[in-house]
């Protein structure tokens, strides 16, 4: 049995339900790869070579595992960005916030171990570039590299492990993580909804069923059509002595690799994305639950929430071109040490202005802590989306700002 | 204070006996536990052998003649750039940005390397010229024997900027 109004398309949009069959798609292709794929770096390029064209439909399922790829990450983002404005994210719902964080970092971490496989000068380098990032930890960064590729460079023992990861660990991982997933869900007595005590309980069969089996459908014609039409990338054989000019992280990683072209990696990668998922898995258990369910809290958190994604929207940019022609502390301060120049200080003139946000949204709102956090998500995620968007699209030649139509 | 009755403290109670076989148990598990974490390195391990590339450790650039002065010649396949400075000098710089490992371009016009990920630059000497690279390029010792420039590409050298032992004189 679920509630009525937990089946209406607009209460989940049906993401996770299609996470799912993006992940059953994604367990059956990739089966079939497996098959015709090799894991050497002499091998790998022409097996791909070899399935894209020789192989009976391999091209079209080698098609289809990139495209459902791509919307799996776009769509469990998605997901998680409905639960948490439905704010599902507090008792009896927390833990399996908590799960949902895991699955979707073990989503993009499945993208990426993929990512390398083709062994194209594309997935070189944007591996190259990615777990190079990694090295900026302190302490443990350069043996944490080390471990990952097999040796001290992108090679053939990191496509092993990739592909060791990419195939086997992760998904296990994932489908147990999964299980526990869903049947939390069940535990919680399915979707968060506003009033759930005076809710009218429908059969799940056919009501909840029917409406997925639909939504499952029209996604699996729009990946069919999307794989027909359009070829997943392959571009020259990896030739680690050349980088392409601009080199780019796969997409999920632009707004990450955006970052880094203004702050210090110390910064961009571990601070920041350390507080945000810090911070939204320690949120639940220590602020009481609001309104479960109703969006975004209440209507000033709705009002907040906008107000906040226009203000990222019109802020992320503007604060880039400002640090790209404007602000050059590591030549002004030449004989500072570079995580401070490049570092310390624009991450505390971020933390300035968002302080002096949050100062404004306490006096103008008056908000309790529920509505403030959803407007720093929002604020978060939005810069995160500007930043990917800027990255992917207005980078081109050495990583110079420019139109994409001029790329 | 209460003292505990003599007979109890030297006569070994069933409670003792299970809280010495329980402790038995956990150091097993503790080496059980270590066994699996050690097996598990080692299959983790960094450089597995098979795996290694078996590039020699030298690689002979050329006669000491043939590069003029004040000039930079690519080796992309020990990746590194020979850089003969102006008084002669041979130095060997990695392509291998210090920001994220792209491999840097030499730019002849600009008289820099540009990194082509992040808009890093060095100049001759691979010390920083912009941002975001953190430090200055990495280096490889240079030997010459009779007339010959000869590379060590097997060990990296970190450094973080202009050291002048690090340049080889024929």
């Amino acid at each position: 049995m679920v509630t009525e109004t937990s089946i209406r398309f607009n209460r989940t949009f049906g993401l996770g339900g299609m996470a799912l069959l993006l992940f059953t798609i994604q367990l059956v292709t990739g089966m079939v790869l497996r098959f015709a794929y090799i894991p050497s770096p002499e091998k790998a390029y022409d097996s791909i070579l070899f399935i894209q064209h020789e192989l009976l439909l391999g091209g079209f399922i080698r098609n289809i595992h990139h495209w459902s790829g791509i919307f799996f990450v776009i769509l469990t983002f998605l997901h998680f960005v409905r639960v948490f404005f439905a704010q599902a994210i507090f008792i009896p719902r927390r833990v399996n916030w908590v799960i949902g964080i895991f699955l979707l970092l073990l989503v993009v971490l499945s993208n990426f171990t993929g990512y390398l496989l083709p062994w194209d000068q594309l997935s070189f380098w944007a591996v190259t570039v990615a777990t190079n990032m990694l090295s900026y930890i302190p302490l443990i960064g350069d043996w944490l590299v080390q471990v990952i590729r097999g040796g001290n460079d992108v090679g053939s023992a990191t496509l092993l492990n990739f592909y060791n990861f990419h195939t086997g660990i992760l998904p296990i991982i994932m489908v147990i993580l999964m299980v526990w997933h869903f049947w939390k869900v069940r535990k919680a007595k399915g979707v968060a909804v506003p009033d759930e005590n005076n809710e009218v309980r429908v059969p799940s069969y056919p009501n909840l069923l029917l409406k997925e089996l639909v939504v499952g459908l029209v996604l699996i014609a729009f990946i069919c059509m999307l794989a027909a039409i359009f070829n997943a990338p392959l571009l020259d054989r990896a030739n680690p002595a050349y980088s392409p000019n601009p080199a780019k992280a796969p997409w999920y990683f632009m707004g990450i690799q955006e970052l880094l072209m203004h702050i210090h990696p110390f910064f961009a990668f571990i601070v920041l994305p350390l507080l945000f998922f810090g911070g939204l898995i320690w949120l639940p258990f220590k602020i009481k639950a609001g309104n479960q369910g109703l969006w975004f809290h209440s209507e000033k958190g709705k009002k907040m929430a906008i107000q906040a994604a226009v203000l990222a929207l019109l802020f992320t940019p503007v604060a880039i071109l400002i640090e790209d022609f404007f602000l050059h502390f590591e030549s002004w301060l030449p004989h500072w040490p570079k995580a401070i120049s490049e570092g310390l200080i624009p991450f505390l003139l971020l933390c300035g202005s968002f302080f002096i946000y949050l100062v404004y949204l306490r006096r103008k709102y008056i908000p309790d802590s529920r509505e403030i956090i959803i407007a720093v998500f929002t604020v978060f995620t939005v810069s995160y989306i500007v930043l990917s968007v800027i990255g992917i699209w207005f980078r081109g030649e050495s990583m110079q700002l420019n139109w994409p139509w001029l790329i | 204070m209460h003292s505990v009755p003599e007979e109890c403290s030297v006569k070994e109670s069933p409670d003792n006996r299970r809280n010495f076989l329980k402790k038995i148990w956990g150091v097993f598990g503790i080496v059980a536990g270590a066994e699996s974490i050690a097996a598990l390195a080692g299959f983790f391990k960094p450089g597995k052998k098979l795996l290694t590339d078996n590039t020699p450790k030298f690689i002979v650039a050329g006669n000491v003649k043939d590069f003029q002065l004040n000039s930079v010649f690519p080796f992309r396949s020990g990746k590194f750039y020979l850089v003969r400075l102006d008084d002669g000098g041979f130095m060997a710089i990695s392509l291998k940005c210090t920001h994220l490992g792209c491999s840097v371009i030499w730019n002849e016009a600009k008289k820099e390397f540009i990194c082509p990920c992040h808009a890093s630059s060095f100049n001759t000497f691979g010390e920083v010229m912009k941002a975001p690279a953190p430090r200055a390029l990495d280096v490889f010792h240079v030997i010459i024997e009779e007339g010959k420039v000869k590379v060590d590409v097997s060990k990296v050298i970190r450094r973080n900027g202009f050291d002048k032992t690090l340049v080889t004189y024929a």
